[in-house]
């Protein structure tokens, strides 16, 4: 694992505590996304990453799983560098 | 840790509060009666930069600190919780257009909202939804070039000045937030009045009847209204309105404590009954646990930490709920005349009220507030 995607993890499972989250497991499906986490997911990625989520990039696809976060840390990485 | 102002923000506070003593506490009670502020208040507020005070500077906005401008909210508070509702409906939209904006949507709107040439207002309640923002029955449909607009919202703080709405909508059944520019065709304003607190506050009734909203005006995405624009707009005006909060009870503690040292019975003032001061002494004490936790709020906003969501939401419950705690012992403090528009706690106790209702009730805050610790177990 990564360490883009371990940190994810990490932020992730404070929600998530008694399960295991996988790299590809949709967190919407296990319920509990609200849009509490979800302000605080983007602020977490952004500061973390030092990126900026725009409205281009509001897709639940971009927020689904983990490793659909690190692509688009990845990309938005990429575009700014 | 180190807890205290930096010279630049103590400057700033100065600054603020010369200006409300000079500008707008002497005259609060009365656009209280006139239920308006006058135009002439505005064009100050714009010469001053106190309007889209959160705009980035690229923007042209002063790009203020989110303790700064704290501060500047909690002072005009202290004169006026009306003029205050304006600076946090106005920056709540542009908070949102920085925010989720297009890059042609904050071309087109943040200099002008920096400048004060546009005023925003947020059009989220509507007879049949308020708590429930979901539940909006406002709807939008495409058609071709635009979309178009049916519906009706109440309660819009400013909404008879502004020229500018962030309107929420069912878009094929999803919330969808667009702004709306007021002189489109098809968008009515009808002022709303006789309302408790925030008189001034020039609140209107907006109606959209078959209005033709550009296609580039929809902000954010189809879906994302209320869990990325509204929650966006809500974050703000709850931190806002914290700092709102505490500077009304500020107001309440500065009159209470001159009442009590010149209103004399029993042959002293009565600021020397035990009883009088054990409700200053509860003023005093949770006006700064209040004004602590809005500090810190302001803290966490500025470092952008994640966790400032929830601190604001601590920070706005506990201050509006404190605020009205105060507002009571005022007017009691003051007696006959803290029931008498001749003495402004009068004022500040209708005020208080709305506190408790806007930007989540007291009742949705105590709902959601556990949220945060328990998903965190
Ligand atoms: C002066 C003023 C200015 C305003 N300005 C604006 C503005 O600029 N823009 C805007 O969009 N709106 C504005 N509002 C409206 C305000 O946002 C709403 O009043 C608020 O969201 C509450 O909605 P409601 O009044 O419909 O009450 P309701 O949602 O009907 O609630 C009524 C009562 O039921 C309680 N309640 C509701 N749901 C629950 C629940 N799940 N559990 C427990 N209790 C619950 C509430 O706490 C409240 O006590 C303004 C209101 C006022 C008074």
């Amino acid at each position: 694992m990564d360490q883009t995607q371990s940190k994810i993890k990490e932020f992730l499972s404070r929600f998530f505590k008694s399960h295991d989250l996988q790299p590809d497991e949709d967190i919407f499906s296990l319920g509990f996304v609200n849009s509490l986490l979800a302000m605080q997911l983007v602020a977490f990625v952004e500061k973390e990453f030092g990126i900026s989520v725009g409205d281009e990039d509001l897709d639940l696809d971009n927020f689904r799983t983990i490793n659909s976060i690190v692509r688009l840390v990845a990309r938005k990485q990429g575009a700014a560098a | 840790m180190k807890l205290e102002l930096n010279p630049q923000q103590r400057a700033a506070r100065e600054e603020f509060r010369a200006f409300v003593a000079a500008e707008i506490a002497p005259h609060a009670g009365c656009w209280d009666r006139a239920a308006a502020i006058p135009m002439e208040l505005v064009d100050r507020l714009r010469e001053r930069g106190y309007l889209g005070s959160n705009v980035a500077a690229e923007y042209g906005g002063p790009g203020r600190d989110n303790v700064t401008y704290g501060l500047l909210t909690e002072e005009i508070a202290k004169g006026c919780s009306s003029v205050r509702s304006l600076l946090t409906v106005h920056d709540m939209v542009a908070h949102v257009i920085g925010r989720w904006g297009s890059p042609g949507q904050r071309e087109r709107y943040l200099p002008a909202m920096a400048r004060g040439e546009i005023l925003g207002a947020f059009c989220l309640s509507e007879p049949n939804a308020g708590s429930d923002a979901k539940s909006v029955e406002t709807v939008a449909r495409d058609d071709g070039d635009a979309w178009v607009l049916d519906g009706r919202k109440k309660w819009t703080t400013f909404g008879q000045i502004a020229g500018l709405f962030l309107v929420l909508a069912q878009l094929e059944g999803k919330p969808t937030a667009f702004l709306v520019e007021r002189d489109l065709p098809g968008v009515t304003v009808r002022p709303l009045s006789g309302v408790t607190g925030t008189r001034a506050s020039m609140l209107a009734e907006i109606f959209f009847a078959g209005c033709r909203v550009p296609k580039e005006n929809l902000i954010g995405k189809p879906g994302f209204g209320v869990s990325a624009v509204m929650s966006t707009a809500l974050d703000h005006g709850r931190y806002s309105v914290a700092w709102g909060a505490v500077g009304l009870a500020q107001a309440c503690l500065d009159a209470s404590r001159a009442y009590a040292a010149e209103r004399r019975q029993f042959g002293v003032p009565i600021a020397d009954h035990q009883l009088v001061r054990r409700m200053l002494t509860n003023i005093i004490a949770e006006v700064r646990a209040a004004r602590l936790l809005c500090l810190r709020a302001g803290w966490l906003r500025d470092t952008r930490d994640p966790g400032a969501t929830g601190e604001i939401w601590v920070a706005k419950y506990f201050a509006s709920t404190m605020a009205t705690r105060a507002a009571l012992d005022a007017v009691q403090i003051h007696g006959a005349n803290g029931c008498s528009e001749d003495f402004p706690v009068e004022r500040y106790l209708r005020d208080s009220r709305v506190l408790e209702i806007i930007e989540g009730s007291t009742q949705i805050q105590q709902i959601t507030i556990p949220l945060f610790e328990l998903q965190e177990l």
